[in-house]
C-alpha cells in the first residue's frame, strides 16, 4: 500500500467538511483509506496512527491542509487527490450543502463591513474558538446563533450575560436549530409561517414540535433555540427568559411553546414565573417534568413534543385544548409484529440521530411499560459526543447508525429497532434511502439466525423539506418499516408490540441473556442511564 | 390569521444580514430565504492559539466596554498622528553628534542581538565599521574586538535611527536628520551607499572604506551646508509625488531620488566648490536608492509620534536583523516581539539562488509599517515581477494590506486605485484575527559577508510576533490571560 499526499498551504476547512470529503474519497475505487486534516500536531499523530503520514506532510503546519490517502493504484490516487482539490476549491459534492459560497472575508469585522452591518452571526467553528467569535459578534451588536459545541459553561454564562446586557440573542452553544423571521438556521425544517413562537433548549425537540405544527396546518412565527444548557442552574435560563420577552413583544406571536428537559427547580420557578406573567398563552414541554407546577402558573403542560404541538395549535385556533389521552398504539400491525417474535427476542433497540427524540422515546417507553420494564430496553443517542469523535453527526452521515443497525440485528435479544429520521436543512439529502440498505442487511442477519426484526420509525420534517416527509415515509414503508406520524407514537408502537408479544417472548429464558447487553449497550447505559431513568 | 401573523412577526430586521463563521453547509438555507450571507473564509485566529484568540476578542473596539473603548480611542490618536506627520529633511550630521553615539558603540538593524548570533552580512558590516573608525587595524583584529564584548551593540531603533540591511551606524558616519514638524519627533538614517560592494551587505574592502570616508568628509558636510541654503525639504510631499511616478518608497526609489536631486542641486552648486558639487551630484545621480534611507527616516519620524500610546494596537516598527524579525506596538512600549525571520520569496541575480540567500534583513520594513513599500505596491507594479506577479497582483497586495490597517493616507494617493490613499496604521489585532501577514518589499543579501545584494523579492512578516504583541497588549489592559 502506498500513501499519496498533497498539502494545501494556508487553507483552513472545518473538520466536518474534511470528514465528508474523506468519506467521499474512501468511496472511490482503488482508495483504501483517506484522511483530510489541518496539519496540527495532534492531527499529524492521527495520520501517523492511520499509517497515512509521509514525509511530504512533515513540513505542513497548523494552517496547512493535508490530503493523504492509501492506494495501490497510482491513477486512482491521483484521481482522488484531484477530487479532493476540486472539493476544496468549492465544487459541490452532490449533497447540496457543500457548494460553498465563500467570500474572501476572513473575520467578523470584515464580514460586517462587507454587508454594511450584520444582524446575526452563525458560528459553527470548533468549540475552542467559538467563544472568541461570539464575543466579537456581540461586541459589534450582532446576534449570535452558536452551533458549536464543547464551549465551556463559564464562557456560555459570560456570553449570555453580555447578550442580555446589550439586548441581543445568544442562541446556543450547541444550538441546532432556529427560524428567525422565516429564515432557517442550522438544522431546521421548512415549516409554514404562523403565529406560534417556539423557544427551546432542544434542537430536534424544536424540529419535531415545529414539524408537527406544520403537519396540523398551523404555522410558526419564530423558533429560538437557546442551547442545551440554558436552563442549567448555573446559566439560569438567561436566554429562554430573554427570548420570552422578545416573543411576548412580537405582535406576530400569539402562542408560545417552551421546550426543554426539566430545569433545575430554581430555574423552573423563574421561567414559569416569567411565562405566567405574560399575556400570551404559553405551552410548557419540560420533557419528563411534572405538570402540576406548570398548571399552577396558569400555563399548559405538555408531556411530549407531539402534545406540545397539539396544544399550541389548539390555542392558536382558539379551540379547546386536546385532552391528554394515553396513546392507543395497539393495532393489527403491532399484533402481527408481536406474533413474529421468537422466544428471547424481548428488547427494543432505539438507535437515534436526534438527542431530544431519543429522550422522548425513553420517556414514552417508561410511561407505557413502567419504569422497571423499560430498563430492559435501550435507546441510544448516536449524536452524542461519545459516538461522534472523529465522525460526522448521524444526521449528516448515516454510516455510524447503519453499522449499529446491523450490529444489533445480530443480538438474539433484539426484537424491535426504533429509529428517527430527521430531514430538513442541513440533514442528509436522503436519510431514508441511506437507511434502507442497512435495514435490509439487518433483516438478513436476523433471518439467518431464524429471527425476524420489526423496524419502527417516524420522519421528523415536512413535505416542503427538500427530502420530503411523504417521500421519505414511502421509502421506509417499502422496506417494511412501521411508520408513525410522530416520534412519541413510534415509541408507543414499539412498546405496544412488546406488550402484545406472547408470554414466552417476554419471560427470561435461554435466548435472553440476563446481563443481556452488548458492550456497546453497556457503554450507552453507563453514560445515558437506564431507559426511563433520570434525564 | 396565520398569514397576518407571519407578516407581523419580526424579531430582527427585513432582509437579514448574516455572517457565516464555520461550516459552509449552513449558508444555503438562509440565502434561499432572502437573507444576505457573508460566508467567511474563516480560519482560527492567532494560528489556532485559543487563549490569544480570546484575548484578541476582548480587545475589539467596543464603546460599551472600558477595554474596547480604550483601544479604540488609543488607535484613533495613533492614526491621527500618523496621518498628520510632516517629515522634513533638515540636516546631515555625524552620528556622534546627532545620536550621541560614543566610542566603541555601534548600532545595527532589527531587534537586539548579540555578536554570537549575528548573521554574516551584519558581522561583515561591523568589521567594516570598526576598521572605518580605526578601532582595529585589520579584519581579524576587528572581529576579535567585536567578539570580545568590548563593543556595545544596540538596535538603531533604540536611538531613533533606522538603517537598511545590516544597518550599521558608527559615530563618524553622517546621518540624515528628519524632523516631524507635526509630531515633534526626530529620526535618523545613514546615507545610502548604492549597490555593489557596500557596507550594508557586509563588504569592507578598501573601496567600501574609502566611500565611507568620502561620506564623512565630503558628502555629509556638503549636504548639510546645502540644506542650510535650501531650507528643510518636505519629504511627505516628495514621497507623495514619487508614488505617482512609479516608486513605492522602499524597493523603487528612482523617482524620489530624482526629485530630491532636483530640489538639492541648486543649493549644492551654490554651497560648495564646483569639483565637490560635481562629485556629489555624480554620486546622487548614480544611486537610484539614495532616497531609500530618507524614506525610512521619514517613516520612522512619523511612527515614533504614534508610539507609546497606552492601549493602542498600532504597529510602530517592523524590523529584521537577519536572524530575528521583530515588531513593536504602540501600546506595549519598547518591547520587541520577535520570531525567526525567513528568506524572502523573489528573483535572484544570475548565478545566485535561494541557497545563497541570507534571511531577511534591515530596518527598511519601517516603510511598510508606515504604509508604503509593499503596502503601496499598487504604485509600483514593476515590483511584483520579482515574484512572478502581474500588475493586477500589485493592486491586490495593496488592497490586502487595506484589510489589516486602520486608515488610508490621503497624502499618498494611488492613481491605480482611484487615488485612494495608501493603507496606513497596521492594527496588530487585524493581523492576528485575519492571519493576513504584512507584505514587505525587500532586497536579498548573500548570506556571506561582503558579496552584496543577490536578488530582490517579497517577504511576509511572521504572524507569531503579532500574536505575542496582542497577548502583551491585553496584559497591559488587564485582560485576564
Amino acid at each position: 500500500m502506498t500513501v499519496h499526499a498533497r498539502v494545501f498551504r494556508n487553507s483552513y476547512r472545518d473538520s466536518v467538511e474534511l470528514m465528508r470529503i474523506a468519506a467521499e474519497l474512501e468511496g472511490m475505487a482503488g482508495v483504501t483509506r483517506a484522511g483530510l486534516v489541518m496539519a496540527t500536531k495532534a492531527n499529524c499523530e492521527v495520520l501517523t496512527e492511520a499509517g497515512l503520514f509521509v514525509d511530504a506532510v512533515a513540513g505542513a503546519g497548523p494552517n496547512d491542509l493535508v490530503v493523504a490517502l492509501a492506494s495501490d493504484d497510482p491513477d486512482a490516487a491521483m484521481a482522488a487527490l484531484d477530487r479532493a482539490a476540486a472539493r476544496l476549491a468549492g465544487a459541490g459534492d452532490g449533497a447540496g450543502a457543500a457548494a460553498t459560497t465563500r467570500t474572501q472575508w476572513r473575520t467578523i469585522a470584515e464580514g460586517a463591513a462587507g454587508l454594511g452591518g450584520a444582524d446575526l452571526a452563525l458560528i459553527s467553528t470548533p468549540g475552542g474558538y467559538a467563544t472568541a467569535e461570539a464575543l466579537k459578534a456581540l461586541k459589534r451588536g450582532i446576534n449570535v446563533f452558536l452551533f458549536s459545541d464543547n464551549v465551556p459553561i463559564e464562557d456560555e454564562i459570560e456570553l449570555k450575560t453580555l447578550a442580555v446586557e446589550r439586548g441581543l440573542l445568544l442562541m446556543g452553544p450547541d444550538c441546532g436549530t432556529a427560524i428567525l423571521d422565516g429564515v432557517p438556521l442550522g438544522f431546521a425544517n421548512a415549516v409554514r409561517r404562523g403565529d406560534i413562537g417556539l423557544i427551546g433548549a432542544s434542537g430536534t425537540g424544536l424540529q419535531q414540535v415545529s414539524s408537527l405544527i406544520d403537519r396540523a396546518g398551523a404555522g410558526v412565527s419564530q423558533t429560538v433555540g437557546v442551547g442545551g444548557r440554558d436552563l442549567d442552574a448555573r446559566v439560569g435560563g438567561l436566554m429562554m427568559l430573554a427570548a420570552l420577552r422578545r416573543l411576548e413583544a412580537d405582535p406576530g406571536t400569539r402562542v408560545i411553546v417552551l421546550v426543554s428537559k426539566p430545569p433545575a427547580d430554581e430555574v423552573a420557578r423563574r421561567v414559569l414565573g416569567a411565562a405566567g406573567a405574560i399575556a400570551t398563552p404559553v405551552v410548557v414541554n419540560f420533557l419528563g417534568g411534572e405538570p402540576e407546577s406548570v398548571r399552577q402558573h396558569g400555563l399548559v403542560p405538555a408531556a411530549t413534543f407531539e402534545a406540545a404541538a397539539a396544544a399550541a395549535v389548539a390555542l392558536s385556533r382558539g379551540e379547546q385544548l386536546p385532552t391528554p389521552s394515553s396513546t392507543v398504539a395497539r393495532s393489527d400491525a403491532t399484533t402481527a409484529a408481536a406474533a413474529l417474535l421468537k422466544p428471547g427476542q424481548s428488547r427494543i433497540r432505539g438507535l437515534y440521530a436526534g438527542g431530544s427524540l431519543a429522550g422522548e422515546a425513553k420517556l414514552v417507553l417508561k410511561a407505557t411499560l413502567g419504569a422497571a420494564a423499560a430498563r430492559d430496553h435501550e435507546v441510544i443517542d448516536l449524536g452524542d459526543d461519545e459516538y461522534t469523535v472523529g465522525r460526522p453527526h448521524p444526521m449528516i452521515d448515516p454510516r455510524l447508525r447503519n453499522e449499529r443497525i446491523v450490529e444489533v440485528a445480530g443480538d438474539p435479544s433484539t426484537a424491535i429497532v426504533l429509529l428517527d429520521v430527521v430531514i430538513g436543512y442541513g440533514a442528509h439529502p436522503d436519510p431514508a434511502g441511506a437507511l434502507v440498505p442497512a435495514i435490509e442487511e439487518a433483516r438478513l442477519v436476523a433471518s439467518r439466525a431464524g429471527r425476524s426484526l420489526t423496524f419502527v420509525a417516524s420522519v421528523c420534517g415536512t413535505d416542503a423539506d427538500s427530502q420530503g416527509r411523504t417521500a421519505q415515509e414511502a421509502r421506509l414503508a417499502s422496506a417494511g418499516v412501521l411508520l408513525a406520524p410522530s416520534n412519541a407514537q413510534a415509541a408507543a408502537i414499539a412498546a405496544a408490540i412488546i406488550q402484545a408479544a406472547p408470554a414466552p417472548g417476554r419471560s427470561a429464558d435461554t435466548g435472553r441473556p440476563v446481563a443481556g447487553r452488548s458492550g456497546g449497550a453497556l457503554r450507552a447505559g453507563a453514560s445515558h442511564g437506564p431507559i426511563g431513568g433520570v434525564m | 390569521m396565520a398569514l397576518d401573523a407571519a407578516m407581523a412577526s419580526r424579531l430582527l430586521r427585513p432582509e437579514l444580514r448574516i455572517i457565516n463563521v464555520g461550516l459552509a453547509m449552513f449558508v444555503e438555507a438562509p440565502e434561499a430565504h432572502g437573507a444576505r450571507v457573508a460566508a467567511l473564509d474563516w480560519r482560527p485566529p492567532a494560528e489556532g492559539d485559543r487563549a490569544t484568540g480570546l484575548a484578541l476578542a476582548r480587545l475589539e473596539d467596543d464603546d460599551r466596554d472600558p477595554i474596547g473603548r480604550t483601544v479604540a480611542a488609543a488607535n484613533a490618536i495613533a492614526v491621527e498622528r500618523l496621518l498628520a506627520a510632516q517629515p522634513l529633511l533638515t540636516d546631515v550630521r555625524p552620528a556622534r553628534d546627532a545620536l550621541g553615539l560614543g566610542e566603541r558603540q555601534l548600532l545595527h538593524a532589527g531587534p537586539p542581538i548579540a555578536w554570537d548570533r549575528m548573521c554574516g552580512p551584519v558581522r561583515g558590516a561591523i568589521v567594516g565599521a570598526i576598521l572605518f573608525e580605526g578601532w582595529a587595524a585589520d579584519p581579524a583584529a576587528a572581529e576579535t574586538l567585536a567578539a570580545s564584548g568590548a563593543i556595545e551593540f544596540a538596535p538603531c531603533h533604540h536611538r531613533g535611527a533606522v538603517g537598511p540591511m545590516a544597518g550599521i551606524v558608527s559615530p563618524s558616519m553622517p546621518v540624515v536628520v528628519v524632523d516631524n514638524a507635526a509630531g515633534g519627533t526626530r529620526a535618523y538614517a545613514t546615507l545610502n551607499e548604492g549597490l555593489g560592494k557596500v557596507l550594508r551587505f557586509g563588504a569592507y574592502d578598501a573601496s567600501v572604506l574609502e566611500r565611507l570616508a568620502w561620506f564623512r568628509d565630503v558628502l555629509g558636510p556638503s549636504l548639510s551646508v546645502a540644506l542650510r541654503t535650501s531650507g528643510p525639504i518636505d519629504l511627505r510631499t516628495l514621497t507623495g509625488q514619487a508614488l505617482q511616478m512609479g516608486d513605492e518608497g522602499h524597493n523603487r526609489n528612482m523617482a524620489a531620488t530624482s526629485l530630491l536631486v532636483r530640489a538639492l542641486a541648486p543649493s549644492i552648486v551654490r554651497s560648495v566648490d564646483s569639483a565637490t558639487a560635481v562629485a556629489v551630484l555624480d554620486f546622487l545621480r548614480g544611486n537610484d536608492h539614495f532616497f531609500l534611507n530618507l524614506s525610512m527616516a521619514a517613516c520612522k519620524s512619523a511612527l515614533d509620534a504614534a508610539h507609546g500610546i497606552p492601549g493602542s494596537s498600532v504597529v510602530t516598527a517592523m524590523s529584521r536583523n537577519g536572524v530575528d524579525f521583530g515588531i513593536r506596538i504602540s501600546g506595549t512600549g519598547d518591547r520587541w516581539f520577535t520570531a525567526p525571520v525567513g528568506v524572502p520569496d523573489g528573483l535572484f541575480f544570475p548565478g545566485y539562488g535561494p541557497q545563497d540567500a541570507n534571511p531577511d534583513l534591515g530596518d527598511s520594513a519601517i516603510t511598510e509599517t508606515f504604509g508604503i513599500g509593499g503596502f503601496a505596491m499598487a504604485a509600483a507594479p514593476a515590483i511584483v515581477r520579482f515574484v512572478g506577479g502581474s500588475a493586477s497582483d500589485a493592486l491586490e497586495f495593496t488592497r490586502l494590506m487595506g484589510r489589516i490597517t486602520l486608515a488610508k493616507n490621503p497624502s499618498y494617493a494611488l492613481p491605480s486605485l482611484e487615488f485612494a490613499g495608501t493603507p496606513t496604521g497596521i492594527d496588530a489585532r487585524r493581523v492576528v484575527d485575519s492571519g493576513i501577514a504584512p507584505v514587505i518589499n525587500t532586497g536579498i543579501a548573500h548570506r556571506l559577508a561582503g558579496v552584496g545584494q543577490i536578488g530582490a523579492g517579497i517577504a511576509r512578516a511572521p504572524l507569531s510576533c503579532f500574536a505575542e504583541g496582542i497577548r502583551e497588549l491585553a496584559a497591559t489592559l488587564g485582560v485576564p490571560a
